[in-house]
């Protein structure tokens, strides 16, 4: 079985901050906003190396969003950054109408997403921004896993031409993705092959996922680990391919069940080999205080969760 | 540069425009539309420096105009055909099935001089300043322009984008209210008391210029002193323009009735004959 080494824990947001500020020196076109969170989203460096492109947008969201894509129009690759929930779901009619539906080219920084932003509580832990971003069209949504694959994604992101949605965290994970990885938008990666059933995750439940299926093979059990980078477009053909092997589905994220991958992929099964499909994500309700791996254990999002979504989806085959 | 005379002559055949798209379509807002009838005409065929034929969505060596009250799309559809920017004739499909003439603006269907879609109150302001500001960087002498409806300012955001523009110095966006007093559901002061407008704009870090937007000689020479303020106080500058909901038709001036509604043809026909046909119809 492939395996994966921890080179040392490291948060998602400031791969995001490394890939920015390589960016910047790769393309004069790069300029990024932040709504008074530039430490928080490691854009400083950036705004330090290339303050004539930095523009400070203050506690205003929505103008921000705005900004950006009138930025857009001249060529310009704006990267708009706040914490995930304020560059959202607050903002989404400015998202909708000016970035998705007027298909401008404005990059959404999305920190601080999920269960794991923490000691700050439901206010801004939002479990919800995945689905509101994929249900507009035109929006790709990219969910890196880890600190090395984070910044890879974001300069993926900026090379791509089009409204992207690009969700990282807050706390410290382990990094084991390659360093110099070559991030493909929409490609699915397999990272451990398997037969007895396929485990799809996002974000920082890849690592858990990963966990997971060492702990199944001591039980016998095979499993299959894809990481869903790109939550849309969705691979569709990986997660076909994997489940009419498998026949057994986990999807674990760090997500509502409501808008997140999981229904991404249980609908294109439904739609094309339905097969059982077990979900480790929160189902509706909101989060709370308290340490991210606290919370993770609490919300039921980690190894051991998986292992037991992986035997309850072997079960229903 | 046409004379005045010549401006109010083009003034004429919008409004006519204007009311025979939202006629034939049986739905669109010709209040609004008529109010700003002068104000656009003034810069589509005098202010602006564009190259309607040879339009891009970059802007870039150009003015740019932004329509932030997406819902006065006639009054845009129509100078932007009557300038060159796509065939006249494509008025008629306004609100239709398949047209690149959307309710409201759209650029999915790659409609010529429209940047960036709008309906969605408040957010222009904001999208103009962010065009205001890459020809800035870019060295860029060109000017960026929006259009707003009083109404509209009732929305957060378009403050948040008045102290960001000013912080900015964002020096090169010319803002213009088509402060017509009216909105849906009656007149703005009953609906959300906007109270001193101008004295807002200037306690927001703006240069404020009033005129009268049916006076082509009184838009040109706003347009002229926000440019002289633009270039001796590093600040933008929002022109109010006071305007008279409906204008040019009577029975349409002065209400809200007719911000959202289509005249029947019969009403059509009483309109028209008050609206010379200066171009010819399309």
């Amino acid at each position: 079985m492939e395996k994966f080494t921890n080179t040392g824990n490291k948060d998602t947001r400031s791969g995001f901050g490394a890939g920015l500020f390589e960016l910047g020196k790769q393309n004069e076109n790069v300029v990024a906003l932040c709504a008074d969170l530039t430490g928080s989203l490691k854009m400083d460096a950036f705004a330090k190396e290339f303050p004539e492109r930095f523009f400070q947008a203050g506690i205003a969201e929505a103008n921000m969003i705005g900004v950006g894509s009138g930025l857009a129009l001249s060529g310009k690759i704006p990267f708009v950054g706040s914490f995930a929930a304020f560059v959202t779901g607050r903002v989404y009619d400015q998202i909708r109408q000016s970035v998705a539906y007027s298909e401008t080219n404005v990059k959404i920084a999305a920190s601080h997403a999920g269960i794991t932003l923490g000691e700050d509580g439901a206010t801004h832990q939002i479990l919800e921004d995945i689905g509101l971003m994929k249900m507009l069209p035109n929006m790709v949504v990219i969910n890196p896993c880890d600190y090395n694959q984070t910044k890879a994604a974001t300069i993926a992101a900026g090379n791509y031409n089009g409204p992207v949605y690009l969700r990282f965290g807050r706390p410290g994970v382990p990094n084991f993705t390659p360093e110099d990885q070559k991030f493909e938008i929409g490609k699915a990666l397999k990272l451990i092959d398997g037969k007895d059933v396929t485990i799809f995750a996002t974000g920082h439940l890849v690592w858990e996922a990963i966990q997971a299926a060492e702990a199944l093979e001591q039980e016998g059990i095979n499993a299959e680990v894809i990481n869903i980078h790109t939550i849309k477009p969705l691979d569709v053909e990986a997660v076909l391919e994997s489940v009419a092997k498998t026949r057994a589905v986990v999807c674990a994220e760090e997500h509502f069940i409501a808008g997140g991958m999981g229904e991404s992929i249980a609908s294109t099964l439904a739609a094309n080999t339905p097969a059982p499909v077990e979900f480790v994500a929160i189902n509706d309700k909101f989060g709370q205080s308290g340490t991210p791996s606290a919370l993770m254990k609490a919300y039921g999002l980690d190894a051991e969760h998986i292992v037991e979504a992986a035997k309850k989806a072997i079960a229903r085959k | 540069m046409p004379t005045n005379q010549e401006l109010n002559n083009i003034a004429s055949q919008v409004r006519r425009d204007i009311i025979r798209m939202v006629t034939s379509a049986q739905s669109g807002h010709p209040g609004g539309s008529l109010s700003s009838a002068d104000i656009l005409t003034a810069l589509f065929f005098s202010e602006l420096k564009h190259s309607p034929a040879a339009w891009s969505r970059d802007g870039k060596g150009n003015d740019m105009f932004f329509l932030s009250a997406g819902h006065i799309s006639p009054v845009f559809y129509s100078v932007l055909a009557r300038s060159g920017y796509f065939p006249v004739s494509e008025l008629a499909t306004f609100r239709q099935f398949g047209s690149r003439l959307q309710g409201h603006p759209s650029v999915e269907k790659g409609l010529p001089g429209v940047y960036s879609a709008s309906g969605s109150l408040g957010q222009g302001l904001s999208v103009a300043t962010g065009a205001a500001l890459a020809k800035k960087a870019d060295k860029e002498s060109n000017y960026v322009y929006v259009l707003m409806g009083d109404g509209e300012s009732e929305e957060g955001q378009v403050w948040e984008a008045a102290a960001f523009a000013a912080h900015n110095k964002v020096n090169n966006l010319i803002a213009i209210t088509d402060w017509n007093k009216q909105q849906i559901d009656g007149t703005t002061e009953e609906v959300f008391g906007l109270g001193d407008l101008e004295q807002k704009w200037r306690s927001f870090g703006w240069n404020v210029v009033v005129a009268d937007g049916h006076d082509m000689e009184a838009i040109l020479s706003a347009f002229k002193s926000a440019k002289e303020l633009e270039k001796s106080e590093e600040k933008p500058v929002m022109i109010l323009m006071k305007t008279n909901m409906g204008k040019g038709v009577d029975f349409m001036e002065g209400t809200c009735a007719w911000h959202g509604k289509a005249p029947k043809p019969q009403e059509a026909e009483k309109a028209l004959a008050q609206i010379k046909e200066t171009l010819g119809d399309y």
